[in-house]
């Protein structure tokens, strides 16, 4: 898969989708493969631009070095912490069983 | 319509602070208007009577008082749903954040909330900020008060309908690519975005990181003038905020509104405005450069050349950003939560797809895309790049002009469901207001008048450099004063009634 | 499954190159992007914040503590500090990251290319380059609930605690080790040890390997020997001590030569150290490698440190201890093993205080290895522990220098210090201890003592001053222990003409 070719498969999208933890029906597969393809095949021209020695922008305003002292701020409270949660327990948020390892 | 409602934010401050009016009667009065148009228009998602009314009526006991209260104290305001608000719920305009009360106010909020701004309630928005149409919320789309089968403009068209429809004189939208200004351009209303870094971010959900900033919304430009200068200025809770006093623009509106720009030079864009703009909105466009020259300034053509690349940047940065901001949104700690999963993985996936709307998933696909190694480069890195390139774009072209015009947007407002179903099609509604965003500059769109096809708002957008806002407000005032004195106020047929 | 190979016939046939990648935890007093205390053992989720838990809407803003531990971690290790670098997002899901994305830094750490020269208990001094130091923030903790051992292999559910989310890491990476040969395992261990005191001695970190402050991961690669091919190296999690990363290494050897010895390949993977029976296993299979999609992290600005700022750093570094150790070693004229003894004896920086606060090396030194170091082994405590100072020992030595107390008293003098009971001159004072050394008291003792043995006293009067040892001790016994035994000696001669 090459970025020139602008093409984007439904499997590609497949994968995509399980890496971004979205469980997509088959028909969105197909949508979503047509729709991005052709929106790829837009935005692909930003290589058109010759941009060797451009350095890239990540922040429109140059800012540097903002920092904030080692002090403490008041946070939430564990209640507030653990109000929107779909289920906790004991002061914790209880999630289903974790498949995948830590990091 | 009650008198109360037709008034602007500045004319209803006065009264209130000299009593004539109460905070309280101002609030009651527009919460009857929405109770009696909102059902049409669906600008609100969320109307938050007892706490506006006790808010206003705090102000009003203040200035029984005797006490100072700010320039805006018990005017009432439309609050974007992508602000967190600790006692409304907050929801993005989403499925996934649907009834999610936030245990924290955001920045913006707080500050609103010290002036004694009577916060209405939350508006309706594409999802996550994401369109250009409002037909992209979870839970319905906002109409356009001036034909309530088309679009309001989005992603802020809840707050954009809720200004014309006079629901509210003062609103608060979000911009990550033109979501105040176009939609302040298809309902005849002002809407700013303020230089990226002027508006604190903390408690707005991040869209597009690099991208997004708060603004004012208005009716008029001195009320947007005063209202930023509400929400405005440093925050030590944003990183990326700016360490610098708020422009002095309402100072710039009232000088504006004298009507003389002598010795101002207006640079016409030229990559914005001609193929793929409505003749309309071009019309209106070139009579708006007659009058700005009517009242002194001098036109000028500049050329920005990279500005043509400026959408496929856009749609490779915003969605990049997005597929990680979004992440969050897995189940685990707050929001929706579909239990038919086994594991954790499964749970996250389901929700993620039954919250998410197809335009959010769209882009979050698109985004892991852009970012995938063996893609960084050619994509997201080359987009950074093409930024920078629009950067200097503008830099070159403020050496030649104090302020940039363009149409705002292509089109006046489309009807609902023509666009929704051709992702790019919806994508060009932000080819003028884009390259602001990449570049961080001051952006607001004034109305300009209407299109002679259809009788619909079309917007003149100006722009300025970083932390410029001051020169923008100034044309924007004298330009509005100048119209407003030809034409009359644009107030919405529909709804004037 | 092919069997472990036994390990000098691994090290006659195969070349190790280890790395190693040690994480540790800054003990500032807040967190990495927000204001959050650290402190350990607080009730779940009561030390969190919106910036913290991830919630929509917030942002981090950088703890400039942090940054200075950073860099004084990277001068300390001989790196040069990058003058310009910004965080980056690392994009994965797991539960116990709030938001999805772990912020650290990616390409652009900001202390680079260093060393350690790490001396093994030999004296072999090997050179470990130091790749980077890089700045990152820790995960929450999760609790696995239904499994049989509490582990997440089995588990029913689990429960996630945000507490430590947000804990300001440093991680630490070094090159590729070559050449270690069968000493791998020593010199990895040798590595985090000297690595754990260098940190310690900056005093930003606990560095306590047994509760979580300082974590390390092995990386280990076998080539044939001679072959010049490097191997695919595993990487190996969950080593807890300094005996484990020893332990781990070894058995990554024995068991990758036996792999290989049997045709198969390594396979690049996650290994887990398991404790109790010294062995790697596999981690969970992954469908597909991680693609972390990092991209610099939009909601924070660059850190350009400047010269100035990373000078006045190196200025606050404290000598190394390797470098303490070895000036201490020629000031006291020290063997290697003496040395060695005095620094697992945990009495290196108490001798040297005592040094300080003004008593002779010998003398400090004898006081805590030998009366100090029994006192503290009857009670079970680390000599740091007993409740003495040097400050306090120094006191007393210079009390028998100036001959106010022997060596006995001096040891009651301690005990009560010890005891509680104060500073070594009111415990003299308190228990009336003082050496006696007025000379009417002691030569009264002194005829006494000679009236009461007039045998001896003749003896001694005839020449035989050794006899005059007998009327030491009754002397001694009279004053109970408070006089000066070599004066009394004087005084029975003297006396006895």
């Amino acid at each position: 898969m090459s970025p020139d070719s602008g093409a984007i498969s439904r499997d590609e999208v497949a994968h995509l989708a399980r890496l971004a933890r979205l469980a997509v029906t088959d028909d969105e597969l197909d949508t979503f493969a047509g729709q991005l393809d052709v929106i790829l095949g837009s935005v692909a021209r930003v290589g058109e631009v010759a941009a060797e020695d451009i350095p890239p922008t990540s922040h429109a305003v140059p800012l540097e070095n903002v920092f904030r002292p080692d002090e403490l701020r008041p946070g939430l409270t564990q209640e507030q912490a653990l109000a929107g949660a779909p289920a906790a327990e004991e002061g914790r948020f209880r999630v289903p069983r974790i498949l995948g390892e830590e990091q | 319509m009650s008198d109360l409602i037709r008034l602007s934010a500045a004319e209803l401050a006065e009264r209130i602070a000299a009593k004539e009016v109460s905070a309280v009667e101002a609030a009651q009065a527009h919460l009857d208007r929405i109770a009696a148009v909102d059902g049409a228009v669906h600008a609100f998602l969320h109307v938050g009577t007892e706490a506006a009314l006790a808010s206003a009526a705090l102000v009003d006991e203040q200035i029984a008082a005797g006490q100072r209260v700010s320039a805006l104290a018990g005017v009432p305001l439309a609050l974007k749903d992508v602000f967190t608000t600790s006692d409304m719920p907050t929801t993005c305009g989403s499925k996934i954040l649907e009834g999610w009360r936030p245990p924290y106010d955001a920045t913006v909020t707080t500050r609103l909330r010290a002036a004694g701004i009577t916060i209405l309630g939350k508006t309706n928005m594409d999802e996550f900020a994401m369109g250009s149409s409002t037909e992209h919320s979870a839970y319905g789309p906002t109409r356009n008060p001036w034909d309530l089968s088309r679009i309001p403009g989005g992603s802020g068209g809840g707050s954009a309908a809720a200004l014309a429809a006079f629901e509210a004189p003062l609103a608060i939208g979000t911009d990550t690519g033109g979501s105040i200004r176009q939609p302040a351009a298809v309902t005849g209303t002002v809407g700013v975005k303020p230089t990226y870094g002027g508006v604190s971010r903390y408690g707005l959900v991040a869209c597009a990181s690099s991208l997004d900033q708060g603004g004012p919304c208005a009716r008029t430009v001195l009320d947007a003038a005063l209202l930023h200068e509400v929400i405005g200025g440093h925050d030590p809770l944003d990183s990326t905020s700016i360490d610098a006093p708020v422009p002095s623009v309402v100072e710039a509106a009232r000088l504006g509104a004298s009507g003389d720009l002598s010795g101002l030079r207006v640079g016409v864009v030229k990559e914005l405005g001609g193929e793929g703009y409505q003749p309309g909105v071009r019309a209106s466009f070139d009579e708006g450069l007659q009058r700005l020259e009517k009242l002194g300034a001098e036109i000028v053509e500049v050329s920005c050349p990279h500005f043509e690349y400026g959408m496929a940047a856009y749609y490779l940065i915003l969605p990049s950003e997005v597929s990680s901001n979004l992440a969050r949104f897995d189940a685990m700690r707050y929001g929706l939560r579909v239990q038919e999963g086994a594991s954790a993985e499964e749970v996250m996936a389901l929700t993620r797809e039954a919250g998410f709307g197809p335009e959010v998933k769209r882009r979050i696909i698109l985004g892991t895309y852009a970012l995938s190694s063996g893609y960084y480069d050619a994509y997201y890195g080359q987009a950074q790049k093409v930024r920078t390139l629009i950067s200097r774009d503008f830099a070159a072209a403020f050496a030649k002009a104090d302020v940039l015009v363009s149409p705002t947007a292509p089109t006046t407002a489309f009807p609902i469901g023509e666009k929704v179903d051709d992702p790019l099609a919806m994508y060009l509604n932000d080819l003028a207001t884009i390259p602001t965003n990449l570049a961080g500059v001051a952006g607001m769109s004034v109305p300009s008048g209407l299109a002679a096809e259809d009788g619909l708002p079309v917007g003149l957008q100006i722009m300025a450099p970083a932390l410029g806002e001051a020169v923008m407000y100034r044309v924007g005032a004298a330009f509005e004063a100048s119209r407003v004195a030809d034409e009359g106020l644009l107030i919405a047929p529909e709804v004037a009634k | 499954m092919s069997t472990l190979v036994d390990y000098p016939s691994v090290v006659e046939r195969y070349e190790p190159t280890l790395g190693l990648e040690v994480h540790v935890e800054l003990s500032t007093n807040t967190k990495m992007f927000c204001g959050c205390p650290t402190t350990f053992g607080a009730e779940p989720n009561t030390q969190v914040c919106p910036t913290c838990l991830g919630l929509p809407g917030s942002l981090p803003v950088v703890n400039r503590t942090a940054v200075e531990s950073a860099i004084r971690i990277g001068l300390a290790l001989n790196c040069s500090i990058a003058p310009w670098g910004r965080f980056a997002r690392k994009n994965y899901f797991y539960p116990d990251m709030p938001k999805n994305f772990q912020t650290s830094q990616y390409d652009e750490p900001i202390c680079v290319d260093g060393y350690m020269d790490v001396t093994l208990d030999d004296g072999t001094v090997v050179r470990v380059g130091i790749e980077r130091a890089h700045m990152e923030e820790d995960t929450g903790k999760s609790l696995h609930v239904g499994g049989a051992t509490g582990r997440i292999h089995g588990a029913d559910y689990s429960l996630l605690d945000y507490n430590r989310a947000g804990v300001p890491l440093i991680e630490i990476v070094t090159k590729m080790i070559p050449d270690t040969g069968g000493r791998a395992p020593e010199v990895a261990r040798a590595y985090v040890t000297q690595l754990r005191d260098l940190i310690s001695s900056l005093g930003v970190s606990d560095v306590r390997m047994d509760q979580g402050s300082m974590r390390c991961d092995v990386n280990l690669s076998l080539s044939p020997a001679g072959s010049g091919v490097l191997g695919t190296r595993t990487e190996t999690k969950n080593v807890n001590s300094l005996r484990s990363v020893e332990r781990a290494v070894r058995y990554e050897m024995s068991r990758q030569a036996g792999v290989l010895d049997a045709g198969g390949e390594i396979v690049q993977e996650t290994r887990h150290f398991e404790e109790q029976s010294g062995t790697t296993r596999a981690g969970r299979r992954k469908e597909t490698s991680e693609d972390y999609r990092y991209f610099p992290e939009p909601d924070l600005v660059p850190i350009a440190p400047s010269a100035e700022w990373v000078e006045e750093l190196r200025g606050t570094l404290p000598e190394k201890p390797w470098e303490r150790r070895a000036r201490i070693q020629q000031a006291w004229g020290l063997s290697d093993e003496e040395l060695r003894d005095l620094v697992n004896a945990g009495a290196l920086d108490l001798i040297e205080a005592t040094v300080a606060a003004g008593a002779p090396a010998g003398e400090a030194r004898s006081w805590w290895v030998a009366y100090l170091a029994q006192q503290a082994n009857s009670r079970s405590v680390e000599l740091a522990e007993l409740p003495i100072t040097p400050a306090q020992v120094a006191r007393v030595i210079a009390l028998v220098a100036a001959g106010d107390l022997n060596n006995k008293l001096a040891r009651q003098v301690v005990d009560g210090v010890l005891a509680g009971e104060g500073e070594p001159d009111a415990v003299v004072e308190s228990r009336g201890l003082k050496v006696v050394s007025d000379d009417g008291a002691l030569i009264a003792a002194v005829d006494e003592a000679l009236a009461a043995q007039p045998d001896v006293a003749d003896k001694i009067r005839s020449g035989k001053v050794q006899a005059a040892g007998a009327i030491v001790g009754a002397v001694m016994k009279a004053t109970k222990g408070q006089a000066d035994a070599k004066r009394v000696r004087e005084l029975i001669i003297e006396r006895c003409g």
